[in-house]
């Protein structure tokens, strides 16, 4: 006979649960090399060659702050869509998510695990982006513009985790990385991340406002002084809107009754 | 148990489907079934693939929602979180995430449930002895499986549902298996297990329920099943036409095979003594047990239409 062992607690601590899942899957997803390795490093690597190095020759400090704000975004946006997409369409297709749904887990716990994991990325992907501006680029920014700017960039993972949360519930694992990446590459460009909107051709700057990377592209850049003068309040609206409608249409499909 | 009196109440039903329909497009998986486990039973369910056996326990785990019916797990709705934490769970195709650790999909898992098993009693009872610090990905398929087995009974439950546990196991390692399951039913859990080996369902069944196009066609313990269909199986050389004896009561099935004609039925002595009776030519005569295995392949033959 199994007599459990005598415990003052009737039922798990939810607050426990929620942390030891956001762990694991931060875990699961630190140990996946295809992951980890260009989501963390590519954003430090590209704003060094191009923020730095580039900017550098040219002598433009102004280069290496727009580009901070950009390759921020950029790198927050990985994680989101190919952590959350493509492990979503994995765990699809594995039957783990069907396992999960019947094991005594409070509802929120695996959504929540994933959220944060993309927000744990996002956090170190900007702080490295910025260590490389302070130091390497020689970018100057007061106390509380490098902490709004840090916050804009965990807290506009967001998005980005409803978009891939939409994607993971549409696609196979195969197809989720291939989606992702034709998602993750075109918007960042066309939002202005790697070039000012400014250079580009005009038509390209008319239809950024449908991207959220523009949005958050643009608060980030506000911190530092380059936005385009857009309003504060519409890119968050923005983006929040953006963020119901994904996380809206992953819902309606995930709850699918089968 | 002590007297004959039919006063000893059975054991309480843990769960049970009661009537459940369950259409996929136009194909019902499940047809009306009826299906019950009682406490401190092992049930198997034996079928074919395509048999609703899955379709079932998704059921009995809230993975599904019936068409129509009753569905009753533990008093309650299994969708309900104080159900599902009396119950663990194997399901058929699980792969769970590769680059974790055994220990550590161990301490996820037990940190679900209010009263979990130690540790150390999952690892003998999964037998994990040395795997905690190995990645899943990098385990054998029967280590993986094990795995699974652990998940399903860390958290102590009451009723374990295992859906199809030993499919691709080796030899030893569903034997390994089976004993973990039979210390968990000598330690009062019940279990419903799906299977398509007969012989798991021989080794630890207390009671089969047979199932075939959505619904349960048979039910008992394994004496029973075999005593309920064909038991025997009457060979014999004969003039008489094949196609007549089928017609006979109580043949079930007829085949000829190299020249002679093989009979199924539950009363053998009376096949014999017709078929003496009609050709006193008759030779080779031979009577013989069939196994469960006919007796299985005969209950989930198809229907002719």
């Amino acid at each position: 006979m199994n007599t459990p062992a005598l415990n003052e607690n009737i039922t798990p601590r939810f607050g426990a649960i929620y942390r030891r899942e956001a762990w694991y899957e931060f875990l699961r997803m630190l140990r996946t090399p295809s992951f980890a390795l260009p989501t963390l490093i590519f954003p430090g690597a590209f704003y060094l060659m191009f923020g730095v190095l580039l900017a550098g020759r040219s002598g433009n400090a102004e280069v290496s702050r727009y580009m901070l704000a950009t390759y921020g975004v950029f790198g927050v946006m990985a994680p989101a869509l190919f952590g959350i997409g493509v492990s979503l369409a994995i765990d699809r297709e594995r039957g783990f998510l069907t396992l999960k749904r019947v094991l005594p887990m409070p509802a929120g716990a695996y959504l929540f695990a994933k959220l944060a994991m993309a927000m744990l990325f996002g956090l170190i992907v900007a702080l490295m982006v910025m260590v490389l501006a302070a130091t390497l680029g020689g970018v100057e920014l007061r106390a509380s513009q490098w902490a709004t700017l840090l916050m804009i960039d965990t807290i506009g993972t967001l998005p980005f985790c409803a978009l891939g949360l939409w994607i993971g519930s549409l696609l196979s694992g195969q197809a989720a990385p291939a989606v992702v990446n034709l998602v993750y590459l075109p918007m960042a460009f066309l939002s202005g991340l790697w070039l000012p909107l400014k250079i580009l051709p005009a038509a390209i700057g008319m239809l950024a406002p449908v991207w959220p990377s523009f949005h958050l592209a643009q608060l980030a850049l506000k911190v530092v002084g380059q936005d385009a003068g857009g309003s504060t309040l519409i890119h968050v609206g923005a983006l929040m809107a953006m963020t119901a409608l994904f996380c809206g249409l992953a819902w309606r499909r995930l709850s699918r009754p089968s | 148990m002590k007297s004959a009196s039919a006063r000893v109440l059975p054991p309480p039903i843990l769960a049970s489907l009661s009537g459940v329909y369950k259409k996929f497009g136009k194909i019902a998986a499940l047809d009306g079934i009826d299906l019950q486990v009682r406490a401190g039973e092992l049930l198997a369910v034996l079928g074919r693939n395509g048999a609703g056996k899955t379709t079932a326990i998704n059921l009995l785990l809230g993975a599904l929602r019936s068409d129509s019916g009753t569905v009753e797990v533990l008093g309650g709705k299994p969708t309900e979180l104080a159900v599902r934490q009396r119950i663990g769970v194997m399901l058929q195709s699980t792969e769970l995430p590769e680059t974790l650790k055994v220990g550590e999909l161990l301490e996820q898992v037990r940190g679900y449930y209010p009263s979990p098993r130690s540790s150390a009693e999952c690892i003998v009872l999964a037998g994990l002895d040395g795997l905690l610090d190995r990645r899943y990905g990098k385990l054998s398929g029967g280590q993986q499986r094990r795995v699974q087995f652990a998940l399903a009974i860390c958290g102590n439950p009451q009723l374990l549902f295992l859906d199809e546990p030993t499919t691709g196991l080796d030899i030893d390692a569903r034997q390994g298996l089976w004993k973990s399951v039979r210390e968990l039913v000598a330690g009062g859990s019940a279990v419903l297990l799906t299977t398509h080996y007969l012989e798991e369902a021989e080794a630890l069944a207390d009671r089969v329920a047979v199932m075939a196009n959505g619904r349960v066609i048979a039910e008992g313990d394994i004496a029973e099943i075999r005593r309920r269909v064909i038991q025997q199986r009457v060979r014999c050389i004969t003039s008489q036409s094949e196609s007549t004896i089928a017609d006979w009561a109580d043949v079930s099935a007829t085949r000829s095979v190299d020249g002679r004609i093989e009979i199924m039925t539950s009363t053998p002595e009376a096949i014999v003594r017709r078929l003496l009776a009609g050709d006193d030519r008759l030779s080779e005569l031979e009577v013989g047990r069939a196994g469960l295995a006919d007796a299985f392949v005969e209950l989930t033959a198809e229907e002719p239409a």
